[in-house]
């Protein structure tokens, strides 16, 4: 520090070293841990993989983030994560805030969505990690999408059922039997693995039709008993099974007639035309049950851990936003009430472009969160797909620390992480600079 | 802040409103209210079912989720906390995870303070410029400082222990500290700071006994974010310990095994959320206006 200049104001000196005094705690730790560290960050990002500097390798460690598949997946990742999050978290906000503005409980429904944030975002890595379980007995995502695919196309009754006697053929989806059938005639399908939790419920004792003179029928039945039984034939001990959808088909091969199983296991295709005819079980009854959706898998993971992200971040949106909102001029909404506007249109109109500045600080936030997601990564991505959920800063950490090694690499990650939030600094630097 | 409320409500004849409108608009508000009512609790169920997850024995979270505690409620157990708890690792974890987000807490809002009131009350050549490098550092990403340091911290020893993990979340957070107690100090009454210096009292005795306790609801702000950003960070630890881990770290070393050892993760995780919440429902105001005022980060 200079020293005060001859004839100068007394105690200037003393006053400066005070400032110094007071500053230089912060100064200090800001220069070793922030200035000193960004600077060899840069120069490093231009050498080799080991050592303090390594050797020179120019713009190498560049080149390999634009080209080794590793690293772009990891840029369009952080890409998608730009243009989903943000939107979303501002979206999601402006409606919530919206919709709290005249009720009263309101307190109580923002503190419920401003939760997550004060929770770790490895935390909440973790908790969404056990939703999207695939097993729908264990995922509580996929136990909903389990309901809802049931009712849409409800599972079969013999998902892992198979033909008794090679007569029964797999046919578009269900079993055909081979046997041509005319008007009088019977057919038994014999169907085996079928264990016994999975017969449905209310099945009898399989009974053999008697032939009806201008009908088909015929029986499904578990073609299996205790000791096993013969194929083929309906003995005593094996049950029939109940509402099995069975086809008729013409010669032609197409469905003329269907029909349901009773409890014994039998049906009947009445009035049948003379001619010859197949009988056979509907794809329907061997529907699969559903299996859950791979949320954690290798085309859905970024997909999970944006839904995840916008969970914690929502809130942060509603609580900015309602304060823009609680500072609105009302005259100005009133007026436009009065010149007859309806309320979309105060809205769009009105409430949007003044919050246009609330909105911008909540999407410049969001940016510069999202540019350096890492610990929501680490905990819900399992370490099978950490390659399909790859971003920036997660690529940085595992290059330079977790077994990679590459500090050139590493380094050139880190300055094209702070290259992608210097325009934030820069408007940073112009607002306050207004300011003053 | 909110603006405070005028003395007297002001009489101002207000246009009758029909019995028919109001009902209408009583009414209107009906489904808006189920929805908020739905959407709160679909917000809840993560948490929740974390917390069910938490109670439950490894044996039945292998074969049914937690929504099973509704049909079987008598499966609910705290043998996982109880096993926790002798679990020396985690509480050593806990242990860790307090001393770097308290010592970090103490150590930016005190240093930060001094700055921040430097930049405010103090005069001296360059300030404006030193300002603006302060607020050019507050969105310097992490990422940029972890190669050197982990380098750096080798050579110094810092390397693995829980003031060197305190001290880099101190540095990063000071920027931010700054400029939010800059902001609010310079907002403070300017007379009674003339006349205490008026009154001979030298600018360290100002700053303790003036400007902290005046400062207090902007240091509250501040403390509550220092404290959970550190106890809430995975990155800078992982990076900078090894033995010594706080809470995330040591739960994300059970991660590989993540079904048959979510008898140790869910209720782990659990925990570690718990201090979080209990600050942030007893801070929640505090917490919102540091939000409020730092969102230019």
């Amino acid at each position: 520090m200079a020293a005060p200049p001859p004839g100068g104001e007394p105690g200037r000196f003393a006053r400066y070293l005070t400032a110094a005094v007071f500053l230089a705690p912060a100064f200090i730790m800001l220069g070793v841990w922030m200035v000193y560290p960004a600077v060899y960050t840069i120069i490093r990002s231009f050498f080799g993989p080991t050592g303090f500097l390594g050797s020179w390798v120019g713009t190498d460690n560049y080149k390999t983030l634009f080209t080794s598949s590793y690293f772009t997946t990891a840029i369009k990742n952080n890409a998608i994560w730009v243009a989903v999050v943000p939107a979303f978290v501002a979206a999601i906000g402006l409606i919530f805030a919206v919709l709290t503005e005249r009720i009263r409980w309101s307190l109580a429904f923002k503190t419920v969505v401003f939760l997550p944030i004060a929770i770790s975002a490895f935390a909440t890595g973790v908790t969404w990690r056990i939703l999207y379980d695939q097993n729908p007995d264990t995922g509580a995502i996929n136990a909903l999408g389990r309901v809802v695919s049931d009712a849409v196309t409800p599972p079969g009754v013999l998902s892992n059922a198979l033909p008794s006697t090679a007569s029964l053929q797999p046919h578009s989806g269900g079993l055909l039997l081979k046997t041509p059938l005319h008007p009088g005639g019977v057919a038994l399908l014999g169907l085996t693995g079928i264990a016994p939790q999975d017969v449905p419920s209310g099945a009898k004792q399989a009974v053999e039709p008697a032939a009806k003179q201008g009908d088909i029928n015929g029986a499904v039945w578990r073609d299996f008993k205790p000791g096993g039984g013969k194929p083929g034939v309906v003995e005593k001990g094996e049950l029939g099974l109940p509402g099995v959808s069975v086809e008729l088909r013409s010669s032609a091969g197409k469905v003329v007639q269907t029909a349901k199983t009773g409890a014994d296991g039998s049906f009947e295709f009445t009035d049948v035309p003379a001619g010859t005819y197949q009988a056979g079980v509907g794809a329907s009854s061997f529907a699969k049950p559903f299996g859950g959706y791979s949320w954690l898998g290798p085309s859905l993971i970024t997909p999970s851990l944006l839904i995840a992200y916008i969970w914690i971040w929502a809130g942060f949106a509603m609580v900015v936003i309602a304060a823009g909102l609680s500072s609105m001029p009302r005259d100005v909404l009133e007026a436009a009430r009065t010149d007859g506007a309806t309320e979309w249109q105060v809205f769009r109109r009105v409430t949007v472009p003044l919050l246009a500045p609330v909105l911008t600080v909540v999407f410049i936030t969001m940016i510069i969160n999202v540019l350096k997601v890492f610990d929501i990564v680490f905990a819900l991505a399992p370490e099978s797909e950490y390659g399909h959920a790859n971003v920036l800063a997660f690529a940085m950490w595992q290059t330079a620390f977790s077994g990679g090694g590459n500090f050139g690499v590493g380094s050139a990650i880190a300055v094209f992480i702070f290259l992608l939030v210097l325009p934030v600094l820069l408007l940073n630097i112009r607002r306050f600079r207004r300011e003053v | 802040m909110a603006a405070a409320a005028p003395a007297v409500e002001a009489k101002v004849p207000v246009p009758q409103e029909r019995v028919s409108t109001k009902v209408l608009r009583i009414l209107g508000r009906g489904p808006v209210q189920i929805v908020l009512v739905v959407i709160g609790l679909l917000w809840l169920v993560p948490t929740f079912g974390l917390f069910i997850t938490s109670i439950l024995p490894l044996s039945d979270l292998a074969t049914s989720g937690w929504w099973q505690i509704f049909s079987h409620p008598g499966h609910a157990t705290w043998s996982n906390y109880s096993a926790l708890f002798h679990n020396s690792g985690l509480l050593t974890a806990l242990k860790t995870t307090a001393y770097i987000a308290v010592g970090n807490t103490v150590l930016v809002v005190f240093v930060g303070a001094l700055a921040g009131y430097a930049f405010a009350w103090l005069d001296f050549p360059g300030r404006d410029w030193l300002f603006i490098a302060v607020i050019a550092l507050l969105v310097v990403p992490i990422q940029m400082a972890l190669i050197p340091m982990f380098r750096l911290y080798d050579t110094l020893g810092l390397f693995d222990t829980w003031y060197g993990i305190a001290l880099f979340h101190t540095a990063f957070g000071l920027p931010f500290a700054i400029f939010l107690l800059r902001n609010f100090f310079i907002g403070l009454p300017k007379d009674i700071l003339e006349s205490a210096r008026i009154d001979g009292a030298s600018e360290i005795r100002i700053f303790l006994r003036l400007i902290l306790p005046l400062g207090l609801p902007a240091i509250a702000s501040l403390a509550i974010f220092q404290f959970l950003w550190t106890w809430n960070d995975l990155l800078v630890a992982l990076t900078f310990g090894q033995n010594t881990t706080p809470i995330t770290v040591w739960i994300s070393g059970q991660l590989r095994e993540f079904g048959s050892s979510l008898d140790i993760i869910a209720p782990a995780s659990f925990i570690s959320l718990l201090i979080p919440l209990a600050v942030f429902f007893a801070f929640q105001r505090y917490f919102v206006q540091g939000l409020l005022a730092g969102s230019v980060k």
